[in-house]
């Protein structure tokens, strides 16, 4: 039910821009109302879990709570979109239509229950992202970022293809269900394992981590700060949402230990290297970019860790992440001038006192990546570190608090550019109504599942059964 | 069990009142000012209310509220209090309002800002001291450093940014790796008792059963994050660019305050939880505690800043606290309770001083000053009464509880040795001389400086009101400690008897 909304969304959305002129003017508040009906609608129906086409889609259970943290974010995207694009020189109604394709690809991925749906899918989103990333056509790096996008993703794809055919040859087989039942069988198959292998190696590129992230930084900048924001939480959701069905998969047997090294090794370069580099960054999209990739890393210490626990652990993870992500993509997107210009951390200098609630939101973004308490990113972590710590992987977790502490220092550095020190930029910050209420709503949702976690927990937990 | 709410109001009332402050509008700084002490105030008499309702004779802890928080993870919001915790709340209470009101003058930029930010710096301080599930305390104890951040970097001095950024960063490397110890202890809890738990009172019991190794980690980590919040040599050096730094609020504070905290983690985590490891690695810890007396007695006598002074006799303070509650006997644990309560008055004071000159001259380096008791008569009295207070001149609080301390290393059945107290004396005397010193450069001689005749006026009505309660405790501590050290007699017992139960007879 909740793609057939989004698939009517798109088809309407396209008939109202063939027809209207005015349809710029319309086209964010539809996709706004599709958006927010179907995460509620998810959200509402969580327990009725029924299985469609043949066998092919999941409806209700994990995948509602995926739809949810992809229509809400993609509702907040579009809320922020609505002035940032008129500044930008974008305002084309293609852009909306665009995010409601890429919103159904996830939406089918996370509720594949074969492994080709996945890819459809996956292409669904990847294609509308790539376009999304060169939206301005005029400008340079909006075209190299598209261009770095599509020539990479595409590089991904092939491992995942090829992955897929190598299990098809192995298992015979494209249903998950089958997978999981005969793992056992098949993973003593060597050409199967290494299909699988595979096929996590593509999805490594799609979550951004290391040492699959180079695409990561030029094109989180490149693209439009709005279409950043949709790509590195959304994306990266339904990204996730892959592996843990996949590894849903692989958890219902032992055999899992051939794969639990690979995910150790990925996260823990990936928290090391994003939170690292991200130091040296001055551009604020780019260290973003790089803290994308070391929040993939923490993420991934969840899919190591490879306990039920660690499943609904990644949710709430995803979730936070979505949102605080979301929320300082938002401001950065106020704040930016034109050119991309003013997205450096000079820019933000004196922000306290230019705009204190502007700041005081950006403050609060960058406290709640950095995972300080009680804001919703310190439990994303503490939940994945409990489940390493209960895998017996304390070291991981270990690990993830030390990337954590040196990711600290360049989160608070930009909390240091707004509010230690003085203007070094004159400009006035034209702060749009709608930027700034998708704001405010981030705000109060990292504060409240900060705070009371267990209000999104019990409806993960509750998807999960 | 009864729900008592005492607790849940006294912490809500700072939380309520900050939030108030954000509806003020910028200009009336006095109405901020006035309302944050009214709040602050209220948190006061709701921290006396409880301690008159605290029975002396209860080692148990007292007025515990507990209401789930996260069902998924069994953590609760259970707060209580026992005699050392109690203790505490009232240095906290009790000290906030009087830096509220010390900042009258000093601090005129974005004074909603600042008043918004003590009150919930108090909040996380008294969380800290009161919560009794490990999980709420951690929440507390990271949650504390945004505002104490702030309070630095906005309103500090020329290196606030270097300081605040070290500062934070420090802290969140020590208090991590607890966190990976808390979930580990928590975890193995849930082998041994069948349920995850974070609950203090239950992990009691869990703690001491760790193997022995595993439980040497644990107790690092935890150890790690409380030594350097005390700050224990050789973790310290984050504290003096934080005091000097720190707008003379801050400092008051973090001296009086927010260093009790890791002093207050060791006594309350550190020894009940790993009792084996604590009695394992006392001998070594206080080596270093031992350092840190003679250390930063000896550094300080060498700056010329007053400021940083007071901040490196801090070092050399809190190492006889931490030297106390390793000696592990009932004189001496009940001594560091007492100095840590003594240590936030004395050096709150020190620093209050300090900076009443600096508002008026704004400089802190010693040469400048001399013989300012020609012109300051009352301010170098007072000076004076709170410097030997500082140097533990019987009679006043210093001495009760280094003497305690000293007592009680001496015949610690840990320690078995006399070398420790022989070496940690040295450091009252150490502390004589650097204080004295001082006040002798500062006060006494001819006056040296002709811009300290227009600058330097006496002290105010408000800054005697500031002083004087802090006073009256400094006395009565000194003539008469039974009233603080009946409140905390029989809750350092129940918990050496914690630690003894397991290793060796701590109560004889």
């Amino acid at each position: 039910m909740p793609l057939l909304i989004i698939a009517a969304g798109i088809i309407l959305s396209v008939i109202l821009e063939i027809s209207s002129k005015k349809s710029v003017r319309i086209l964010p508040w539809f996709s706004i109302l599709i958006f927010t009906f179907t995460a509620f609608y998810s959200v509402y129906y969580i327990d009725q879990n029924f299985v469609l086409f043949g066998g092919m889609l999941e409806v209700g259970g994990k995948p509602a709570i995926f739809n949810f943290i992809f229509n809400i974010g993609a509702a907040l995207v579009v809320l922020s979109s609505m002035d940032y694009l008129k500044k930008y020189g974008t305002s084309y109604g293609e852009y909306y239509i665009l995010i409601q394709s890429s919103v159904l690809g996830m939406m089918v991925m996370s509720g594949a229950k074969d492994i080709l749906m996945i890819f459809m899918g996956l292409e669904l989103m990847s294609i509308c992202f790539y376009v999304l990333a060169g939206i301005n056509r005029k400008k340079l790096s909006s075209n190299e970022a598209s261009m770095k996008y599509f020539l990479l993703g595409a590089f991904a794809t092939g491992f995942i293809v090829y992955g897929i055919a190598l299990i098809y040859g192995a298992a015979g087989s494209t249903s998950i269900q089958n997978l999981i039942e005969n793992f056992g069988t098949y993973s003593s198959n060597i050409i199967f394992i290494l299909g699988f292998m595979f096929f996590l190696i593509g999805f490594s590129f799609k979550i951004a981590a290391v040492p699959f992230h180079m695409w990561v930084p030029d094109v989180y900048q490149g693209s439009a700060t709005t279409v950043t924001s949709l790509m590195s939480t959304t994306g990266k959701t339904a990204a996730f949402s892959v592996l843990l069905i996949v590894l849903s998969a692989v958890l219902s047997f032992n055999a899992f230990n051939v794969f639990r090294p690979y995910f150790a090794a990925i996260a823990s370069l990936s928290m090391l290297f994003g939170s690292i580099v991200a130091i040296s960054q001055t551009n604020l999209k780019r260290m973003l970019a790089y803290s994308s990739i070391s929040h993939a890393g923490y993420m991934a210490i969840g899919l190591a860790a490879g306990n039920t626990f660690s499943m609904a652990g990644i949710i709430f993870y995803l979730a936070a992440y979505t949102f605080m992500n979301i929320g300082a993509f938002t401001v950065i997107s106020i704040v930016e001038g034109e050119n991309d210009s003013r997205t450096e951390l000079n820019s933000f200098a004196g922000l306290s006192s230019k705009n204190p609630i502007l700041a005081a939101a950006m403050a609060l973004f960058m406290f709640a990546l950095a995972g300080i308490p009680p804001l919703a990113g310190f439990f994303g972590k503490y939940y994945v570190f409990i489940s390493a710590i209960e895998s017996h992987m304390t070291w991981l977790a270990i690990l993830g608090v030390l990337s954590s502490v040196i990711s600290v220092y360049f989160y608070i550095r930009v909390v240091v550019f707004m509010y230690f020190r003085d203007a070094i930029e004159d400009f006035k910050i034209e702060v749009s109504a709608y930027s700034l209420t998708a704001v405010f709503i981030t705000a109060l949702l990292i504060l409240v599942f900060g705070i009371f976690p267990d209000t999104l927990m019990n409806v993960i937990l509750s998807a999960m059964h | 069990m009864t729900q008592n709410l005492l607790l849940t109001y006294l912490l809500l009332t700072p939380i309520i009142g900050g939030v108030l402050v954000l509806f003020f509008k910028k200009e009336q700084k006095e109405l901020i000012r006035w309302f944050g002490i009214a709040v602050s105030l209220a948190a006061f008499v709701i921290s006396l209310i409880i301690y008159f309702g605290f029975n002396q004779n209860n080692p148990q802890f007292q007025f515990i509220h507990q209401v789930i928080w996260i069902k998924s993870l069994n953590i609760s919001y259970h707060v209580g209090v026992d005699g050392i915790s109690l203790l505490l709340v009232l240095l906290t209470t009790f000290l906030t309002p009087l830096t509220l009101l010390s900042t009258w003058k000093a601090i005129e930029k974005n004074v909603k800002m600042f008043t918004f930010s003590m009150l919930f710096l108090e909040v996380g301080m008294l969380g800290v001291f009161i919560s009794l599930d490990i999980f709420l305390f951690y929440i507390f104890w990271e949650a504390m450093l945004i505002p104490m951040y702030f309070i630095i970097g906005v309103w500090g001095g020329e290196r606030r940014i270097y300081a605040a950024v070290k500062f934070f960063i420090f802290t969140m490397l020590g208090s991590l790796l607890m966190l990976v110890a808390i979930i580990w202890l928590a975890v193995y809890a849930s082998d041994t008792l069948g349920y995850f738990t974070t609950n203090l009172l239950e992990l009691y019991k869990v703690g001491p059963t760790v193997p022995h190794d595993i439980q040497g980690w644990m107790f690092g980590a935890f150890f790690l994050s409380f030594a350097i919040k005390v700050p224990l040599f050789p973790l310290h050096t984050w504290l003096p660019d934080a005091h000097v730094e720190a707008p003379t609020a801050g400092s008051v504070i973090l001296a009086g305050v927010l260093l009790k905290m890791g002093t207050y983690g060791l006594v309350r985590f550190c020894l009940p939880l790993f009792p084996q490891s604590a009695v394992h690695f006392a001998p070594v810890i206080s080596i270093l505690a031992v350092i840190g007396i003679i250390y930063g007695a000896l550094v300080s006598m060498v700056q010329t800043d007053m400021k940083k002074l007071v901040a490196y006799s801090s070092v050399s303070h809190l190492g006889f606290v931490v030297l106390g509650i390793f000696a592990m006997t009932v004189e001496s644990v009940q001594g560091a309770v007492i100095q840590m309560i003594n240590h936030g008055l004395s050096t709150g004071a020190l620093f209050l001083l300090v900076g009443v000159l600096y508002e008026r001259t704004h400089r802190r380096d010693i040469a400048f000053y001399g013989g300012i008791a020609k012109l300051v008569p009352l301010y170098s009295v007072v000076l004076m009464i709170a410097l030997l207070s500082s140097v533990g001149l019987p009679g006043l609080n210093g001495f009760i509880g280094e003497f305690l301390i000293l007592i009680g290393s001496f015949k610690s059945p840990v320690f078995n040795n006399w070398w420790f107290t022989i070496f940690a004396a040295s450091g009252v005397i150490l502390a004589a001389v650097y204080l004295l010193w001082m006040y002798q450069r500062v006060v006494f001689g001819p006056v040296t400086n002709d811009e300290l005749k227009d600058e330097l006026t006496d002290m105010n009505l408000r800054e005697m009101i500031v002083i004087a309660p802090i006073f009256i405790f400094i006395v009565w501590i000194g003539i008469y400690p039974n009233t603080f050290l009946n409140l905390t007699e029989l809750s350092t017992k129940s918990i050496l008897q914690q630690v003894g139960s397991f290793t060796i007879d701590l109560l004889k």
